[in-house]
């Protein structure tokens, strides 16, 4: 599978440390992940480079979910090479993985209901604590001065994405659309070089899926973090990303610029069904099909 | 602006502007006439973040020094038990409370820190081990060793939640309560018991009567100070605990483990440092309060002990430490307020083969299931939560609704 060139390398690139044409931030090479012989993944293999904002799409089932997993951990593929900043990490623990600067957001939020904002973003900032127990139980010098400055990197984090307001509530009482934004939050905490968000506007309305999209793009052009997005909002997909790939029952079928996947043929078919016949049976996903028929 | 700002952050001023944010010995002063304004991070994070919970909290501390000068030896002997196993109870918060690992084995901690205690700090007769080591050895000693085997639980935790894990620390209790019978030599046996540690600490010996620091103080009011600057210590320990990031992380594996591992929590780390800990809280209170009994024999350490510390920590509050302390205190007072009830209450004969319709030890039964259950259903956040609505009732006054 060639790469097709993003629409932004067209653009002159402002970032310092883009290099293009350098290694990948993350490349999957032929995974393949298997549920008792129900097949989730198959041969999936692409590259997110630097700077890059890469979306993932694909039918209901399709696997982007689990990619996702494969990605962070959660699932270990039976087959292929997954690497993360040019280390191979199938079958390395997530914790490991998350320390190693890979951070991501749920579909159905996962956040630590119980707890308040500042709670939550600082559970993000983990990783970048740097005391233990012995520390922590005298509050003495090392855990003080790391809660202090790790406190100021929470604020700043609750700054950028305008939450003020909510600091201090336990998070199961916040609306949702909030909720995303602070899933998204603690994300960002952990200060990662790869951001993978499940579905950030999915069951938002027109003004927060507006505020969401901002927010990506200035993650991608401030803060420098390559991200991998899952989405259903089309509309989303094809104005922020610079690539997307597009998988169908855990197979890739296209990557490339948005325009190009827009007008794939193949593309086309696993979401309407082929228009250019009257043979109304081929408007049936080819899938469906063969199910119906085995 | 004609008249000189009193703000100097709102006057252009001379200092680079990264004066403010630089991490040093800034001092941030309380505004004054605005107590609850907080000027810095620090004034947030601080343990008692506002002037009320300092107030109270002194005043609190002053007058539990007091309580030994105002009443009888005896109910004081209760307090003292209370607060010693108000370390225990915030332990069982530790592990079951904030970190949502449901422990039934915490009696089996709290033998071994009793046995582990005794031994080392108990004098030897002739049928029992005893090294007569001093205090400060065998204190830690006890909680040290609980917690290593509280470690080992750990790892168990990771495979197992809820219910299964439940099962399997109560299997501790029964593995505990078959060896600390049958190591006589170390236990005393059935039946027979052995003597706790030494109370002695500093060259003050906490078992003896008279004069200490100019005043007559009795035994009963050494224990209980012994027992309130323990307690206090622990206290303030897994404060700082519970408010740092290995707290958040007990928290976070208790809320969602999936998405703490993805954050880069270690689980099996952040159980097994929450049994470790739990259990030196468990072990420490073991060896103080077998001490103060005096004599204790194995049969101390069954399930109904567990039970006991799980409805301490229900009805005192979850993921409270305040709220476990009033949790012990109150569960280690109950055999003692179903007595004074036995006098006002008719009915109620103060023996078990006495006359009237229930006997004492019957009422603390019932007592006791009638309060789980009460708690459980009207207030599942404990006294901690009635002191919280208490609390926000006159926050509000008088428009509180």
């Amino acid at each position: 599978m060639t790469t097709i060139q993003g629409r932004r390398d067209s653009a002159p690139d402002s970032t310092p440390h883009s290099t293009p044409g350098g290694t990948p931030v993350v490349s999957l090479r032929d995974v393949e992940l298997s549920f008792s012989g129900v097949k989730a993944l198959s041969g999936v293999t692409f590259d997110v480079l630097e700077d890059e904002l890469f979306a993932v799409i694909g039918p209901n089932g399709a696997g982007k979910t689990s990619i996702f997993n494969v990605l962070s951990g959660v699932y270990r593929p039976q087959a292929g090479a997954v690497s993360f900043l040019g280390e191979d990490i199938r079958g390395v623990a997530p914790h490991r993985i998350a320390k190693r600067g890979m951070a991501r957001t749920f579909q159905n939020i996962e956040l630590f209901e119980n707890l308040g904002v500042v709670d939550n973003l600082m559970l993000g900032r983990n990783g970048h604590l740097g005391y233990g127990w012995p520390s922590a139980v005298a509050w003495l010098g090392r855990a003080r001065t790391a809660e202090l400055s790790n406190r100021r990197r929470v604020e700043e984090i609750i700054d950028f994405l305008e939450i003020e307001g909510y600091r201090e509530l336990p998070v199961g009482m916040l609306p949702y659309g909030i909720r995303k934004r602070i899933e998204l939050g603690r994300a960002l905490a952990m200060e990662p070089r790869l951001l993978l968000l499940d579905e950030p506007v999915a069951g938002m309305n027109g003004e927060e899926t507006e505020d969401m999209a901002r927010f990506i793009l200035d993650i991608r052009d401030e803060l420098h973090i390559p991200v991998i997005l899952v989405e259903h909002d089309m509309g989303l997909v094809m104005n922020l990303a610079d690539r997307v790939l597009a998988i169908d029952f855990g197979k890739p079928i296209a990557v490339g610029t948005p325009t190009e996947i827009q007008q794939h043929p193949d593309v086309i078919r696993a979401y309407l069904g082929t228009a250019d016949t009257d043979d109304p049976e081929s408007l049936v996903h080819p899938a469906a099909e063969q199910e119906a028929q085995a | 602006m004609s008249t000189p700002s009193r703000t100097p952050t709102s006057s252009p001023s001379p200092r680079p502007a990264s004066v403010a944010t630089a991490p040093g010995p800034t001092r941030h002063r309380p505004v004054r006439g605005r107590p609850r304004l907080r000027t810095s991070y620090a004034q947030d994070l601080a343990l008692l973040n506002t002037p009320a919970k300092r107030r109270s909290t002194i005043a609190l501390v002053v007058v539990s020094f007091l309580v030994p000068f105002l009443v009888t030896d005896d109910l004081l002997l209760v307090f003292t038990l209370g607060l010693i196993a108000s370390v225990g109870t915030i332990g069982l918060n530790l592990v079951t409370g904030y970190a949502g690992q449901v422990s039934l084995g915490h009696a089996f901690f709290i033998g071994v820190g009793a046995y582990t205690g005794a031994i080392l700090g108990g004098s030897e007769d002739a049928s029992v081990v005893g090294y007569g080591l001093p205090m400060l050895v065998w204190l830690p000693a006890a909680g040290l060793v609980a917690a290593l085997l509280g470690a080992l639980v750990g790892p168990i935790a990771v495979r197992l939640r809820g219910l299964y894990l439940a099962i399997v620390t109560l299997g501790l209790v029964f593995l505990g309560d078959h060896v600390f019978r049958e190591a006589d030599s170390l236990t005393g046996g059935p039946g027979v018991g052995r003597r706790g540690a030494q109370l002695e600490i500093l060259g003050i010996d906490f078992n003896a009567s008279g004069m200490l620091l100019g005043l007559e103080i009795s035994r009963a009011q050494r224990q209980f100070f012994l027992a309130l600057v323990f307690l206090i210590v622990f206290a303030v320990l897994a404060r700082n605990l519970t408010r740092s990031g290995v707290g958040r992380a007990f928290a976070a594996v208790r809320d969602r483990d999936v998405a703490a591992e993805v954050i880069g929590i270690d689980i099996t780390r952040t159980k097994m440092l929450a049994f470790a800990l739990s259990s030196f809280f468990a072990g420490v209170t073991g060896a103080m309060y077998y001490a103060v009994i005096g004599v204790f024999e194995p049969g101390a350490f069954g399930l109904l002990l567990s039970v006991q510390y799980l409805a301490m920590v229900l009805i005192g509050g979850v993921a409270t430490i305040s709220g476990s302390i009033m949790g012990a205190l109150f569960i280690t007072a109950l055999p003692r307020i179903s007595q004074e009830l036995a006098h006002v209450v008719p009915f109620i004969s103060e023996s078990a083969t006495g006359g009237g319709l229930l006997s004492v030890f019957q009422l603390e039964a019932i007592l006791y299931g009638l309060l789980i259950v009460g708690f459980l259903i009207f207030e599942p956040r404990g006294l901690y939560g009635i002191w919280l609505r208490i609390r926000n009732y006159w926050k509000g006054w008088p428009f509180s609704y």
